[in-house]
């Protein structure tokens, strides 16, 4: 996103000193174009707007400054969003299809496992051709435990071994992967309900986090993800995955903006070290980089 | 975000202006607000809806209101129009070469997009259309990919090629080609791994696999979802490799699907089917007319007509609306239309092609209505003969026989009668309207109800 997207807003400031009506709306069209989604850029700017105009400030530099700091305002994330890497955590990673939730728990193992945790992965994607293997694969590389059955057994069952295996192993992180779904299909859904009730049952004293992964190539269609996915789970998070495109992944800005759900991580690449905290100081920082 | 049909919000804006019978500017401006805002949630290009908003607007002011239309059917016919001109108006198919020779189809795009499952599905058809084919797993990267299309192809019964992770995806699609001569397969799909368009060093991967193989089809696969990067992919991969159709896969999901437009439109390449879901078989032919409404938040009006025109049964349809119209609907009717809907994919099927019904339908217990209808089918087959075609015959001792046979409290029968009874009210009245012969489809008047909440735009 950053690249593309701060070509543009360099463009649109350097192009003009006032801020007059067609400067705000070059401003809204560049976050349309970064997938941020015509009502989520239209909130944004009207705010940015208000603030310009309660300020009194019509030059172009100013409103700069006021859109950088609305921005990391919104997406900031601070310490107490990632209380549960230091305690004793169950992570579920739900997402639809093919937004690359088993890479990013590889990716999260290893980031745990550089922290010294002791972490367990559970295979409960059942269903995905070749999804356990791919898990499987993973827990290689980085080291850890993988809790599988065979394809086509029930994910809660799956769950249940691996909270067992956790409890009796003493293990720091449990990382549950889920199959894909597409967030309209009800069945599914209540499957992860189950898998919900499985955790509050056997491991209530533990610290729930559930991460919905976002692919940062989805356009709009990742609001109504997350908002269905909110519905069966508590999300408190997101993990935004290929960031290494050309992708503007503006839609984490709608999805903030909208749904109030912050994005935690950010993905990268096909190494196991390519997954980050999210820092919204370094993001609003690339968004506005002189090119 | 709002999923309301376009229809409507058009109709809002129109309100005030009913009885106009030219479209002035301002009217067709405020419009293209409410154009521009649906098309961009549907993720339509951004360059591409200036265009088209241009265009609509050239079109549209003065132009005059067709009688039976209201000036916000009016704009949504234009727009309707001009979206299905740019979409192409005919569908494109895979072409083969003759059966004596070995054709080769090449699966490319980013990661996740369903490149293996939309090889598995391709394989599957053209298999029952008595071709051979051969799955062949180039994606050398990825954890388990090579398992992935393996585990597929058991499914689809199709043989598979692998030489592992370990040789170079241009040296196993040569390899592979030489199999497929051997084991006298004519069919060869080529499973690629995903990748980033920047990626330069993969992008050359695929330049190499074409010069090594003969690929005659290079299909990209996108996802629906897609967003604004959609037309950079697409373009990306057609300066850097060369394709010749689109897979837009996830269509099953309820994204409306605004990256087939941009790809079509910007890259000139043609759609050629749609991946409906997870099941082998959910490959759909792609009708660009039908892609059109459900960008506009349309529904899919055609393909529901089409679906019930298959499965109608004609005489009986218009025997039953016959029926209808003077109030002699009576038990059997009213089961032979609850067979017919059931034929139609179920309540749930059918609302998800109606024009705003998606958003409606996302309060409704669909699965729970779909029990209950089973529960009244076993009221009414617990009636007798007679009573089933004479509907007032009924009575409190045989409600209390209907409701032990069916083994239901009285209570549901007596709901269930009384339902009934309203619905035969419901449509004498409706009769009179349906004699005045507005054509549309026989035998839907049981959702005569739904049909004047949920109208269809034209």
């Amino acid at each position: 996103m950053a690249n593309f997207f701060s070509k543009l807003l360099n463009n649109i400031f350097s192009s003009s000193e006032v801020a007059d009506d067609s400067f705000y709306e070059e401003l809204e069209d560049a976050m349309i174009m970064s997938d941020v989604g015509a009502d989520a850029a239209l909130r944004i700017i009207d705010a940015v707007r208000r603030e310009a105009k309660r300020k009194g400030c019509n030059l172009t530099k100013d409103v700069r400054k006021i859109l950088k700091d609305y921005l990391y305002e919104l997406m900031r994330t601070d310490e107490s969003y990632y209380e549960f890497e230091r305690q004793k955590s169950i992570i579920s990673v739900i997402g639809v299809n093919g937004v690359g939730k088993t890479t990013s728990i590889g990716k999260l193992a290893e980031h745990f496992k550089s922290m010294g945790k002791k972490v367990i992965l559970a295979a409960a994607d059942t269903f995905r051709a070749g999804a356990i293997e791919q898990l499987v694969e993973w827990g290689k590389r980085v080291g850890v435990d993988v809790i599988r059955q065979r394809e086509g057994s029930d994910p809660a069952a799956v769950v249940f071994d691996a909270l067992q295996s956790f409890k009796a192993k003493n293990a720091d992180i449990l990382i549950i992967d889920t199959a894909g779904r597409l967030h309209n299909k009800k069945n599914l859904m209540q499957e992860l309900g189950k898998i919900n009730r499985i955790i509050d049952r056997e491991f209530s004293e533990g610290f729930r986090e559930t991460l919905v992964v976002l692919d940062a190539t989805t356009g709009q269609n990742a609001l109504s993800q997350a908002r269905v996915f909110q519905e069966t789970s508590q999300v408190t998070g997101i993990i935004l995955t290929k960031m290494d495109g050309s992708a503007r992944g503006g839609v984490a800005l709608s999805v903030q903006s909208e749904l109030g759900i912050p994005v935690k991580y950010i993905g990268s690449g096909e190494r196991a070290k390519d997954l980050h905290r999210f820092d919204a100081g370094s993001y609003v920082d690339s968004i506005f980089e002189k090119q | 975000m709002a999923f309301e049909n376009l229809t409507d919000r058009l109709s809002n804006i129109f309100s005030g202006l009913s009885g106009k019978g030219r479209l002035t500017e301002d009217d067709v401006n405020a419009a293209l607000r409410e154009i521009r805002m649906a098309l961009l949630e549907a993720d339509v290009n951004f360059k591409l809806v200036k265009d088209f908003t241009a265009k609509v607007k050239e079109k549209a002011v003065g132009e005059d209101v067709m009688h039976s239309l209201t000036p916000a059917q009016m704009v949504v016919k234009i727009v309707n129009e001009e979206l299905t001109e740019m979409m192409g108006s005919e569908t494109t198919e895979i072409r083969l070469r003759p059966q004596s020779e070995i054709s080769v189809i090449m699966m490319v795009g980013l990661q996740g997009a369903g490149k293996t499952t939309s090889a598995a599905k391709l394989a599957g058809k053209f298999k029952k259309q008595h071709r051979k084919p051969l799955l062949v797993a180039c994606d050398v990267y990825r954890p388990a990919a090579i398992d992935q299309l393996r585990v597929n192809a058991e499914k689809q019964e199709v043989p598979f090629f692998s030489l592992g992770d370990k040789l170079s995806p241009v040296e196993i699609a040569r390899r592979s080609l030489e199999y497929a001569k051997e084991q006298g397969q004519n069919l060869v799909i080529i499973d690629t791994a995903g990748r980033l368009q920047i990626d330069e060093r993969l992008m050359k991967e695929l330049q190499d696999i074409k010069k090594a193989v003969r690929v005659d089809w290079s299909i990209l696969t996108v996802d629906a979802m897609t967003g604004q990067e959609a037309v950079n992919v697409a373009e990306s991969f057609s300066e850097k490799v060369g394709i010749d159709g689109v897979i837009l896969t996830k269509c099953d999901g309820d994204t409306r699907g605004g990256a087939a437009l941009s790809i079509r439109a910007m890259c000139g390449k043609p759609i050629l089917y749609l991946g409906m879901g997870e099941k082998l078989s959910d490959l759909e032919q792609f009708y660009p007319d039908r892609m059109a409404g459900r960008i506009l938040g349309m529904g899919d009006v055609l393909s529901l007509i089409e679906r019930a025109q298959g499965e109608m049964d004609e005489k009986k349809a218009r025997e039953s609306v016959r029926k209808m119209s003077k109030g002699q609907f009576n038990y059997d009717d009213f089961m032979d239309q609850m067979n017919q809907l059931k034929k139609l994919g179920g309540l749930g099927g059918i609302l998800k092609l109606l024009p705003g019904m998606n958003k409606a339908m996302q309060g409704l217990d669909l699965e729970e209505s779909e029990k209950q209808m089973g529960r009244v089918k076993s009221i009414i087959q617990s009636m007798t003969l007679k009573e089933r075609a004479n509907p007032k015959l009924m009575n409190p001792s045989r409600k209390k026989r209907i409701a032990k046979g069916a083994g239901v409290d009285i209570s549901e029968v007596n709901r269930l009668v009384k339902q009934f009874e309203q619905m035969q009210k419901m449509m004498k009245q409706l009769g009179g309207n349906m004699r005045g012969g507005r054509g549309g489809f026989p035998g839907m008047g049981a959702l005569g109800g739904m049909r004047g909440g949920g109208k269809f735009p034209f």
